[in-house]
């Protein structure tokens, strides 16, 4: 059950200068290209990933009107996106974002307690980010992994049958290295064949 | 009752890679549609197929396709269905990652049936790593000749693009899906107009799931008759069943539809039986929306007949001994599992994504949260249970898309099958403040 | 032209007419109730779900029911259909539920809140409410957030109708609000701070439904009840000039567009009408302003229609 104090607090335009790198406009350009001629609003999502990724892990009112310019749309209608989908985060978060399934098929298989145990390891809470900016935690609902409960991502990967030594394991790796390790691969695919 | 299409050779060392997918016979179907049949053709052995939507609402594919507005001078578009996020399926990411080409060859032969020259595929922003791997797919794809301009010399153009969502569950609701692809919020759209007639970007389109497409190729190369005659009555071909929860084995398997539910679950070929030599407790049949069935009724019927893994056979009986195929999302609760905690956990997702744009949906699913929460923890009262029943009641068909009816069917079918649990809950506040998932039968046998 | 039987009036009305359309045509008991559909706002509708009717024969063609409700707003009608509003216990029954979902987190402070008399809601929970309330839960809320000197926002009586951002869309060029976040958290907001000021934002006070958009100038001046509304009109180069001006006396109090019976105005005005000629001499006067019957300006309309539960509310307890 959530919260039903709802601060949605109003944001802050800083006027700060975004640009994108060359490069980056070019990779725009391509996924503008994909939709008809005055449809570059559908880019919108993927244009919104880009920025996000490019611009420090979050968005910001800054590079969301930046991104509102580049797609000939009103900022509101950026707004209204960002705040729609739960992986645009509004808010700064860390280097590793980590977010733990807490839906169903992965809570009677023990995402519960691996929720517990990281907010332990990493003292934060659900929804915080450490002192060191590397770990966000977030609480999830379905990943799509429920084959292999219980199940994290990191950014970008998926981290499955998870249990404590895993845990450990992720995070110590995580810590060390700059890149963001591939996890092994999953034993349910081979038992398939 | 070994029978595979769409993870046929899936075992194949380089299955993901065009070469080696070739090599198995890949991508005859396009040959065969784009050179020796007309469009409607192929939208005729789709009818006769008998393929319905592998999505969850199991609706006759080829159908589908002939609402499309033939009329309209607009381009059509091809959507494919790839947000997938109903809680327990997981079929769809398997597939991508394993047979990505599997799902193209069945985009080309639809959408060159739908004269579409444009198809999206629509991946949920969690599986961002599949977009790296159908990108890769597709790119062969126009370097062998198979997608672009005037494809295998037959005058058919289609360019396939992979758009990513960003995490919202109800996009997975096609209308909400094309808004999204739109660029805009996934409030779904009232319907009619249908998407057949007026779809992305008002022209028309044929939204279809992943699993749905993939059994085009097959349909193609060996006709419509050929795939009804695979299965059991109106349940034609076979489906991808992704098993979670407590049994030995999770995974997905492909079973022919008819497949025996006890055989499913207690073979080793499949999954394996309950984990740890536990007794099953209730299987949730096809995602998280569907109803409920505790064990005698998930293994037979109400009739005594043996329950099977098809859409008939598992709606027998209605939603007061049945429940329903849905998008084959099969979980399975062992004697340990707190069904009250398992529907909290269901209606707190889907009070999280609910889009919020109509009433019932909006207010009713946190209304239900709330309550099962209170009853969750200790703090519920008898006339809560009833309450329940009755804002499920008051949501289910009184909303603008199906997220409604999804969100209360879970509630109303965990009541109606283990009301003693929840009156459980009430009964002992104190026992029921302590438990977590998995040791709820060891307090009510005191 | 089509025909329609709507709970037993059958009409005749353009292709194209919607449910509710032909049933205001037919007017009386069998126009449903609608909070968010706006006919004067494109794509408005569909939302609130107060208007579901149940098409008991989809058309001459198609005599098969339709399985669900429908929205009366935005269903087309059809030659030979069927349509049951009040004759239908299951649509009663569904109006209830929605009027319960409405107003479960909405606050009830009426006391204090300035459209109470010509608030939507209130008329929408008096004619199909419950009189006791069932839940316990602790209520939404939001922080208020300031859009300006013009208008006052109050987030949580909004019951996300969409009209306003409708509204800002289609009769304005710069759309600064719109609804942000997702399910029950969604919520009108501007994201950044700034106020919603342009000619015509002002119309956004005269097409929500509720409170959540009141005039601030007007803010606690008087109850609706108190003010004579009259019809008068100006020369305006921006809109039509057509509006009611509400008088105690010779004194102007606030200045709104015309609305029809159903409450939805009729002409756009632009923001100088509607806030700075405040003086009566600004004005034309056209007459007096027909007042709707369900206005609690029109004295004793609901007093043909006391409800036992209502003058008693603890007897149904104590029995």
């Amino acid at each position: 059950m959530s919260d039903k104090q709802f601060k949605h607090k109003l944001y802050v335009k800083k006027n700060k200068e975004v640009s994108f790198t060359a490069d980056t406009l070019a990779k725009i350009e391509t996924v503008i290209s994909h939709y008809p001629e005055g449809q570059q609003k559908s880019a919108l999502i993927p244009v919104l990933q880009i920025a996000q990724e490019e611009l420090g892990g979050s968005l910001n009112v800054d590079s969301m009107d930046y991104v509102a310019g580049l797609l000939h749309i009103t900022p509101i209608e950026v707004y209204e996106v960002a705040t729609f989908y739960s992986q645009f985060y509004l808010e700064p978060v860390g280097k590793y974002v980590i977010e733990v399934c807490q839906t169903g098929p992965c809570a009677i298989c023990g995402g519960e307690d691996i929720m517990h145990y990281l907010e332990e390891k990493l003292h934060i809470k659900v929804g915080e980010t450490t002192e060191d900016n590397l770990f966000s935690l977030k609480g999830v609902e379905c990943l799509g992994a429920c084959g292999s409960a219980p199940v994290m991502q990191v950014n970008t990967e998926f981290y499955e049958f998870l249990n404590i030594e895993k845990i450990d394991e992720i995070i110590a790796t995580l810590r060390n290295t700059s890149e963001l390790t591939k996890p092994e691969s999953l034993s349910w695919k081979e038992r398939l064949s | 009752m070994e029978r595979k299409i769409i993870l046929e050779n899936n075992d194949i060392e380089g299955i993901r890679f065009l070469d080696v997918y070739r090599q198995n016979g890949g991508y005859q179907s396009v040959e065969k549609a784009l050179k020796t049949m007309t469009p409607d053709e192929v939208v005729s052995e789709v009818k006769t197929s008998g393929l319905r939507g592998r999505g969850g609402a199991g609706f006759p594919t080829g159908l589908k396709w002939s609402f499309i507005d033939k009329k309209s001078n607009n381009p059509r578009y091809l959507v494919c269905n790839a947000d997938e996020s109903e809680p327990g399926t997981f079929k769809d990411r398997y597939l991508m990652e394993r047979i990505p080409h599997r799902l193209l060859e069945g985009m080309i032969c639809s959408s060159y049936a739908l004269g579409a020259n444009t198809a999206y595929i629509y991946v949920r922003g969690e599986y961002k790593y599949i977009v790296g791997i159908l990108n890769e797919a597709i790119k062969e794809c126009y370097k062998n000749g198979l997608l672009g301009k005037n494809i295998l010399g037959s005058h058919y153009d289609l360019d396939i693009y992979v758009h990513c969502g960003a995490g919202a569950y109800i996009c997975g609701e096609e209308t909400a899906l094309l808004e999204s692809l739109e660029g805009k919020r996934g409030n779904p759209r009232l319907k009619p107009p249908f998407p057949a007639v007026k779809g992305l970007y008002d022209c028309p389109t044929v939204v279809n799931n992943v699993e749905t497409l993939a059994n085009i190729g097959w349909i193609v190369n060996h006709g419509g008759e050929s795939f009804a005659k695979i299965g059991i009555g109106k349940s034609t071909g076979t489906k991808l069943i992704s098993a979670c929860g407590h049994i030995n084995k999770p995974g997905v398997y492909e079973i022919e539809l008819g497949f025996p539910v006890e055989e499913f679950l207690y073979s080793e070929a499949y999954c394996g039986g309950i984990k740890n030599g536990k007794e099953l407790k209730a299987v949730i049949p096809g995602g998280s929306s569907v109803p409920i069935l505790p064990k005698e009724l998930i293994l037979n019927t109400l009739k005594g007949e043996k329950r099977l893994l098809s859409y008939e056979s598992l709606a027998d009986g209605g939603f007061e001994s049945g429940s329903m195929l849905g998008s084959g999302g099969f979980i399975v609760y062992d004697e340990d599992d707190c069904i009250v905690r398992n529907t909290y956990n269901f209606s707190r997702f889907y009070h999280h994504e609910s889009c919020g744009q109509c009433s019932p949906c909006r207010e009713g699913t946190s209304w239900m949260d709330s309550v099962l929460y209170r009853i969750e923890n200790g703090n519920g009262r008898m006339k809560d249970i009833d309450l329940l029943v009755n804002i499920a009641s008051h949501i289910e068909g009184n909303t603008i898309c199906p997220l409604g009816d999804a969100s209360a069917w879970p509630v109303a079918a965990a009541i109606r099958h283990f009301r003693n649990e929840f009156e459980f809950h009430v009964e002992h506040p104190d026992i029921v403040r302590n438990i977590k998932h998995g040791s709820i039968l060891q307090y009510t046998n005191k | 032209m089509v025909k329609v039987t709507i709970d037993n009036h059958t009409i005749e009305v353009a292709e194209g007419t919607t449910i509710l359309q032909a049933a205001r045509l037919i007017g009386g008991d069998v126009v449903p109730p609608a909070m968010c559909y706006h006919s004067k706002l494109k794509n408005s509708g569909g939302k609130c779900r107060t208007c579901m009717v149940k098409v008991s024969q989809g058309s001459t063609k198609d005599p098969r029911p339709m399985p669900k409700l429908v929205a009366s707003c935005r269903t087309e009608v059809m030659d030979g259909m069927v349509v049951q509003n009040i004759t239908s216990p299951e649509v009663v029954d569904a109006r209830k539920a929605v009027v319960e979902f409405l107003l479960i987190n909405h606050p009830l402070d009426c006391p204090v809140c300035d459209q109470a008399g010509e608030c939507d809601l209130q008329n929408l929970s008096y004619e199909h409410g419950s009189n006791t309330s069932r839940f316990e839960e602790e209520k939404r809320t939001y922080e208020t957030i300031n859009i300006g000197n013009l208008i006052q926002f109050h987030p949580n009586r909004c019951i996300l109708c969409y009209r306003c951002v409708y509204a800002a869309e289609q009769l304005t060029d710069n759309r600064v609000h719109g609804v942000l976040y997702r399910g029950e958290k969604s919520e009108i907001s501007t994201f950044i701070q700034q106020a919603i000021e342009n000619d015509f934002s002002g119309n956004m006070i005269d097409v929500c439904p509720v409170g959540a958009l009141t005039d601030k100038p007007f803010r606690f001046k008087n109850r609706v009840w108190f003010l004579k509304p009259m019809e008068a009109h100006r020369t305006c180069s921006k809109c039509s000039g057509k509006v009611t001006i509400w008088l105690r006396g010779q004194e102007v109090y606030r200045v709104t567009g015309r609305k029809d019976k159903y409450g939805e105005v009729e002409d756009f005005i632009c923001n100088e009408c509607r806030f700075e000629k405040m003086n009566s001499s600004d004005w034309t006067i056209d007459g007096p302003r027909t007042i709707e019957t369900s206005s609690v300006i029109n004295q004793n309309y609901y007093a043909k229609k006391i409800n036992p539960h209502v003058i008693n509310p603890l007897k149904e307890k104590m029995e």
